[in-house]
């Protein structure tokens, strides 16, 4: 059994401590939000916090992440950093396919609670291990500043 | 992503006439039965040349709830070009309706309720831009005649406006939710009788104002995507599978694999020999707890593979042979005047060969399907760009009537053409037969993604010119060598369709009087298919370097040059020019216009501002390309560093893709197809070693990241006209942008690109 706590909620798990957290999530737990893209830590799909920390869940044994708090797309709306990313998300029409944009939104959250005035390279910079197939980069900046602006951190 | 052929087979598959309708819950209006008789002989075009054609029966896709919430069934899949939210805007504009009370339903698998849905082609819109349309205003009139009927006044007097009819004279309303009951029972009038909106009156087409429908759920996490199907009691399974096209399991030992904590079972999937359509390839699957499990129990097989006579395939020697094909006459498929005898006498000759590799389409999402077995009926769960070919397929390989098969299309995390290809549905239904119908999901990693993937082609284009004292082209010859879709279907194919013939390089419009097109043959070792774009990708980069590198060596501008090989504003038929394709559209209604090209050109020129002063080491290059019955320029940026690194600060796009309904999902599908395209001239490639694909994941098979992204992605959309056909949106934004980037490279550097990708070819 290890113990999880996700999202803020408390719960044992019945599975071999080397499981990646990515399929702990979405298959054991029923949190789907959080995507599969290589498995490899090289595309970011699976981005979630860990103690505030980005992490790429794909390679994340459950074991490593025992009792610390880990954060998934279901839940980063519920800081006022999360909420002003997926209200400039929308806002900007961002999403194509939207299926990377979990793990955008993901590290867009750790670099503002880092970094609330990012410059273009830092956005750069943090972002660049998220791939977005649909091309969908140059609004990610965009709301990425826009959400940074409402926060009261402009560059 | 254009199906001709699939479809052709596909089709001929047998299919109930009538289907149940979904049930939504608490709707008033009854889901209803198109009819709709068309004319049989005379060849058919756009959405009526498509399998199952259009439907615009409201009943099939509006319904009406008391509280007036309208529901509008999308029939086409989202795969990030917006339809869900640009279909249903259509509809809703026309219906009077107002957008925050409408609901988007996503359509299941039914051709025959719902009209084509082989989303890909990017004809979405412009097939179904008027039947969407008739169907939003035969729903208003049904409203408008319920509400005249209850008021007891002619229906003249009556009018639907935001989501209420309104009684002229005295001002009475009724809301769409109390009239909902009385509109169902009202006849659907008739096609001709129906009433549509002045385009001026539109109220969310064309404006570019309405969120998509998706955003919240897609930023929330809240999306459901294909690989995100969970069922009660379901398996999750991966599956081993031949490594080269046309293998096969020769022997496999399941021992170890029943060993991991969490497997299940182990399943053989019997191959398919070459063709390959769309069936799987074959392998051993592994059935667990869940997807890791499934993971680690594939990796403990024990597997030997028979590989069959593909095992030899290697990309560099199959370079080789391409080019030499392309170095010798090949079946000529366009010949105007006389090429041999005008480059003969021409003042000057010019020649070059370009490569593009192939490409996989790397979806974020890798493919994934579902499927359930129960009481003689099969559901499946899955990003489908074509659902009613998963659900004859599905059905076929089960034995099963296809009535008996519903397909749940979800969002698709990306589709670029390989989601046209159901074969992972077939594998989720081989296996959730073999485990007597209890769901099965089957998710393919990213190494299956890229090693089993319908690779885009291979090809080297041969391109000479004989030019003029001036150094303008009278003679132009273009050989095209790539093996070909059709080779999927047939292995027989060795020659380029009409459908990829028609995808530029047959169909240059240029104002030369000698043009020779030859097409050599070239064999197919891997499955071929359709990514976003086709053909088109290597014939533009190829024409559209070859003309800057003549307009280089007759010292012109290449802006100025490119038009004139345009030559002046005309209308060209496409069957002057051999093209008996034409993307599937009318040659009347949808010739080649060079004046809609040139004026491209022209914008984007204009708007990166052309000709502007640059810095040591920056270029401008521009490359315009006609596809899918649109028309697109790009000015690409580049800065080459001292030590050959690429940076794109600006591409400047002009589109002409007709009038528009979501102008910002133009806008975005260009901003892709520029950040695609540069991934393909700069990343991108698949290449065989001994019939494998030696590309496994993203860090060989590289795409664009956020830093290769130019700073700034500016589109300019030429305004259209509702009264014209529309162009497509999703793909002719790719073809210009290899070719702009390059000829931005040389103006930058004096370096002539001609093999893609670019990679470390400019590295000093
Ligand atoms: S799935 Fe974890 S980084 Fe790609
Ligand atoms: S929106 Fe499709 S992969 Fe990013």
């Amino acid at each position: 059994m290890i113990p999880l706590d996700i999202n803020g909620k408390r719960q044992n798990v019945d599975l071999p401590g080397e499981t990646p957290l990515l399929w702990t999530l979405r298959d054991e737990l029923g949190l789907t939000g959080t995507k599969f893209g290589c498995g490899m830590a090289l595309c970011g799909a699976c981005t979630v916090h860990v103690d505030g920390q980005p992490v790429r869940s794909c390679i994340t044994p459950i074991s490593a992440v025992a009792s610390k708090k880990v954060v998934t797309i279901e839940a980063v709306g519920a800081d006022a950093v999360g909420k002003a990313l997926q209200a400039a998300w929308v806002d900007k029409g961002v999403p194509q396919c939207g299926y990377c944009q979990a793990g955008q939104i993901m590290s867009a959250a750790a670099l503002l609670k880092r970094t609330p005035k990012p410059s273009e390279t830092q956005i750069d910079e943090a972002m660049n291990g998220n791939i977005c197939r649909c091309g969908t980069y140059t609004r990610i900046r965009a709301a990425i500043k826009q959400a940074a602006a409402q926060q009261g951190g402009t560059r | 992503m254009s199906a001709p052929v699939d479809r052709v087979i596909v089709a001929n598959v047998s299919r109930r006439r009538f289907l149940q309708g979904m049930s939504l819950g608490g709707l008033v209006l009854a889901v209803g039965y198109p009819s709709i008789a068309r004319a049989q002989e005379a060849k058919k075009y756009g959405a009526d040349g498509m399998p199952n054609g259009w439907v615009d029966n409201p009943l099939a896709f509006v319904s009406i709830a008391e509280d007036g919430t309208v529901t509008i069934v999308c029939h086409r899949s989202e795969m990030g070009q917006g339809v869900r939210t640009g279909m249903p805007m259509i509809v809703a504009d026309e219906l009077e309706a107002d957008w925050k009370r409408v609901r988007v339903a996503q359509a299941t698998g039914d051709e025959k309720k719902f009209g084509n849905q082989d989303t890909d082609g990017s004809r979405s819109t412009r097939h179904f831009f008027e039947p969407m349309r008739r169907c939003g205003a035969a729903a208003r009139t049904m409203l408008e005649a319920a509400a005249a009927e209850r008021w007891k006044v002619p229906v003249s007097e009556v009018e639907a406006k935001n989501h209420e009819v309104v009684h002229r004279a005295t001002g009475k309303r009724l809301g769409y939710g109390a009239l909902a009951k009385a509109a169902a029972t009202q006849p659907v009038p008739a096609r001709e009788t129906l009433r549509l909106k002045d385009p001026k009156q539109f109220r969310y087409i064309g404006k570019g104002q309405l969120k998509l429908v998706d955003g919240r759920d897609i930023a929330t996490g809240k999306a459901q995507y294909g690989i995100d199907t969970r069922l009660p009691g379901m398996l999750y399974a991966v599956v081993a599978r031949p490594p080269v096209y046309g293998g096969k399991v020769a022997s496999f030992d399941p021992a170890e694999a029943l060993k991991v904590p969490g497997v299940e079972r182990v399943v053989e999937i019997e191959a398919s020999p070459p063709p390959a359509h769309f069936n799987p390839v074959g392998g051993v699957a592994v059935l667990a707890r869940n997807t890791w499990a499934a993971m680690q129990g594939r990796r403990a097989l024990k597997i030997t593979w028979d590989d069959g006579p593909n095992a030899g395939y290697d990309s560099t020697a199959y370079k080789a042979s391409l080019e030499e094909s392309a170095r010798k006459a090949g079946k000529v498929v366009r010949n105007d005047g006389d090429f041999t005898a005008a480059a003969a006498g021409a003042a000057g000759r010019h020649e070059a060969e370009y490569y593009v590799p192939h490409l996989a389409h790397a979806t974020m999402e890798p493919p994934a399907a579902t499927v359930r077995i129960a009481n003689g009926k099969c559901e499946v769960w899955g990003c489908f760009q074509s659902p009613q070919a998963a659900r004859d397929l599905v059905a076929k390989r089960l034995g099963m009537s296809a009535d008996d098969v519903t397909v749940h299309v979800t969002l698709l995390g990306g589709g670029f053409g390989r989601k046209s290809k159901p074969d992972y549905a077939i594998e989720a239904a081989v296996l959730s037969k073999a485990v007597d119908g209890k769901p099965v999901k089957v998710t393919w990693t990213r190494e299956d993604d890229l090693h089993n993937s319908y690779y885009h082609t291979v090809s080297v284009e041969h391109l000479e010119a004989g030019v003029d004292g001036q150094g303008k082209p009278v003679a132009w010859l273009h050989r095209s060598v790539a093996p070909t879709i059709i080779s999927t279907f047939n292995p027989a194919a060795k020659n380029e369709a009409a459908f990829e013939l028609g995808m530029g390089v047959i169909n240059v419009p240029f104002a030369i009087p000698n043009i020779r097109i030859e097409n050599p043959e070239a064999v197919a070792h891997t499955r071929i298919g359709w990514f976003r774009s086709v053909s088109n990708i290597p014939h533009a980069f190829a024409v559209q370097s070859f003309v800057a590198e003549l307009a280089a060596a007759a010292g012109r501008d290449p802006k100025d040059f490119l038009l004139e090989v345009i030559g002046p504003a005309r209308q060209v038929s496409p069957e002057m020019l051999g093209d008996t394709w034409n993307h599937g559209e009318s040659p009347e209604r949808y010739p080649v216009d060079t004046g809609r090209l040139r004026r491209v050109v022209e914008t984007a020129a204009r708007e990166a501002g052309w000709g502007r002063k640059l810095p040591k080491g920056r270029g401008l290059g521009i490359a315009a390309h006609y596809s899918f019955v649109s028309y697109i320029a790009a000015v690409v940026e580049v800065a080459v560093d001292d030590k050959g690194a690429i940076t794109v600060p600006r591409v400047d796009m002009a589109v002409d893709c007709g009038a528009t309904v979501n102008p910002d999902r133009v806008r975005s599908q260009m901003e892709g197809a520029c950040v695609m395209g540069l991934g393909i001239a700069t990343l991108g490639e698949i290449s065989f070693k001994d019939g494998r694909v030696q590309q496994n994941n993203f860090d060989a098979y590289e795409v664009t990241r956020m830093v290769g992204t130019p700073r700034e992605i500016r589109v300019h959309i030429i305004p259209g006209d509702y009264s014209k056909p529309m162009g497509g949106v999703g793909e002719p934004g790719v073809p210009p942008i290899p070719p702009a980037l390059c000829n931005a490279i040389f103006a930058a550097t004096g370096k002539r690109i001609r093999r893609l990708p670019i990679r470390d070819q400019l590295t000093v």
